[in-house]
């Protein structure tokens, strides 16, 4: 694992791969280093920031951190998300993918997807475990307006749009449930670790 | 209780910030300029928490609905209490039903207004800030805003006034090297320290966006998102650097060239439109 300081108030780990970064995450939540502020985990970095200079000490540490297991209760039991799978792109990614919109469907809510990392709005969640062959590109043209509960796909990740916003992916279907509420505890249905599985309604 | 009579160009009630969602994609916001907020917090002896308001390019009018005890730090800009000139970086008697208004700053573009006791709008999620990306916590002030006056505040003051200087609208801001400086061209560094950057029209508290030499990139391909800081000069795919501040998102996927050190953070949150900005190297 590379440990790189970043500005004076942050350093980056570059890490081979999720589990090894949720393992880091979990050791970093149970035991954090002094004056430490918030951890960002992203695809394939966990950014540990601190209210003061990183030092020698904190990057050694950092280099020879074991993963711990992640803790039981932090991550939320699975979610089940209860879709209709009438998204205006789902036809689309049936044809991208050589398939049937039935099976695509059926590839959707058979896999077991666990959200890897947040970071694009409140309370979105990277959802990873689809299944290759569904990865499709994102959309050449993003949308202006996507809806709040939108479920789209953008190369190996799913995901739910938690509020309307603009967005590139492409959206196969779309869900009541409240992905974030800030009078909710916790505020976010989906947080790091969080399994979900799609269940097909309507 | 505060009434705000007039925001000026744009005002929103800022503190330290949201911390510690960042998992959930919340981003950290707070006070643009956390040097001048803390200050003003301090005249006033609150707590380092206290929310205060942070004005842009001035503007503000405030009546009170009873005495209390102020003090505005930041960019100094004209402070009048019921018309009279009133002294800035000091902390100042409003008496009941009298109004501050905050005139324009010469230079520079935010001020802090805080009020002994805090300004007492709802937390969300631990905090009272504004987050013009996210929409979290109260909205931008209008006229005509209420604003509950709290107790976040220790012993009576003591100061009687802050040295304040007028901000530079040249400085050179000292950056490090940035965690991905190698998807950048090699010279990209070196065109970063040797320009003289424009800050355009369209920055904001997310980031400021700068006008200069075309920065290239060394590879093609996409990165990763990742963790961002304030202070990350990111280089997007048109080759023009944005300087991170106080709202920027949670992660980024363009490659980071540089990272302006900490310290130098409340002098690019003083930049506006127009104001030329230069790098050096930390």
């Amino acid at each position: 694992m590379r440990a790189v300081p970043y500005g004076d108030r942050a350093v980056l780990l570059e890490v081979a791969g999720a589990e090894a970064l949720a393992g880091l995450r979990a050791a970093l939540l149970a035991t954090p280093l002094a004056g430490q502020v918030d951890l960002v985990p992203a695809a394939r970095t966990l950014l540990v920031v601190l209210d003061r200079p990183p030092t020698d000490l904190d990057l050694a540490a950092l280099r020879r951190l074991v993963p711990a297991a992640p803790a039981a209760g932090g991550a939320a039991a699975a979610v089940e998300l209860a879709v209709v799978f009438d998204g205006p792109d789902l036809d689309e990614v049936a044809e991208r993918t050589g398939r049937s919109a039935d099976a695509v469907v059926a590839g959707l809510t058979g896999a077991r997807l666990t959200v890897a990392f947040g970071g694009f709005a409140p309370g979105f969640g990277y959802l990873t475990g689809l299944p290759p062959e569904l990865h499709v590109p994102r959309r050449a043209t993003p949308r202006t307006r996507v809806p709040a509960g939108a479920v789209g796909l953008a190369g190996p990740y799913a995901g739910v749009y938690p509020r309307a916003s603009p967005g590139g992916w492409q959206l196969v279907g779309r869900t009541a449930a409240v992905l974030f509420d800030v009078d909710r505890d916790p505020p976010a249905l989906l947080s790091p670790g969080t399994a979900v599985r799609l269940r097909a309604v309507g | 209780m505060l009434t705000v009579l007039t925001p000026g160009p744009f005002c929103t009630v800022q503190d330290a910030g949201r911390t510690g969602w960042a998992s959930i994609g919340v981003p950290r916001s707070g006070a643009a300029d956390r040097a001048a907020a803390g200050l003003a917090n301090r005249l006033v002896d609150n707590r380092p928490a206290a929310a205060v308001l942070e004005a842009t390019a001035g503007g503000l009018r405030v009546r009170a609905g009873r005495t209390v005890l102020v003090a505005v730090a930041g960019v100094p800009a004209p402070v009048t209490v019921d018309g009279r000139p009133a002294p800035f970086a000091a902390p100042t008697t409003l008496p009941a039903g009298s109004v501050l208004g905050l005139g324009t700053p010469p230079a520079g573009l935010r001020s802090y207004l805080a009020v002994r006791g805090g300004i007492d709008v709802p937390p969300v999620l631990g905090s009272r800030s504004t987050d013009t990306l996210s929409g979290l916590g109260p909205a931008p002030l209008a006229a005509g805003a209420r604003l509950p006056i709290g107790t976040e505040a220790g012993a009576e003051p003591f100061v009687d006034v802050a040295p304040v200087g007028v901000p530079s609208d040249r400085p050179v801001l000292r950056v490090l090297s940035g965690p991905r400086r190698n998807w950048l061209a090699e010279d990209a560094w070196a065109a970063l320290l040797r320009a003289e950057w424009q800050v355009r029209p369209d920055s904001d508290r997310i980031g400021l966006r700068l006008a200069g030499p075309r920065l290239d990139r060394a590879r093609e391909g996409e990165l990763p998102s990742e963790g961002l800081v304030p202070g990350a000069v990111q280089v997007p795919p048109d080759g023009a650097p944005v300087l991170f501040l106080a709202d920027h998102p949670v992660t980024g996927g363009y490659p980071v060239l540089a990272v302006v050190v900490s310290a130098d953070l409340p002098a690019a949150a003083q930049l506006r439109p127009g104001d030329v900005v230069r790098f050096r190297a930390a």
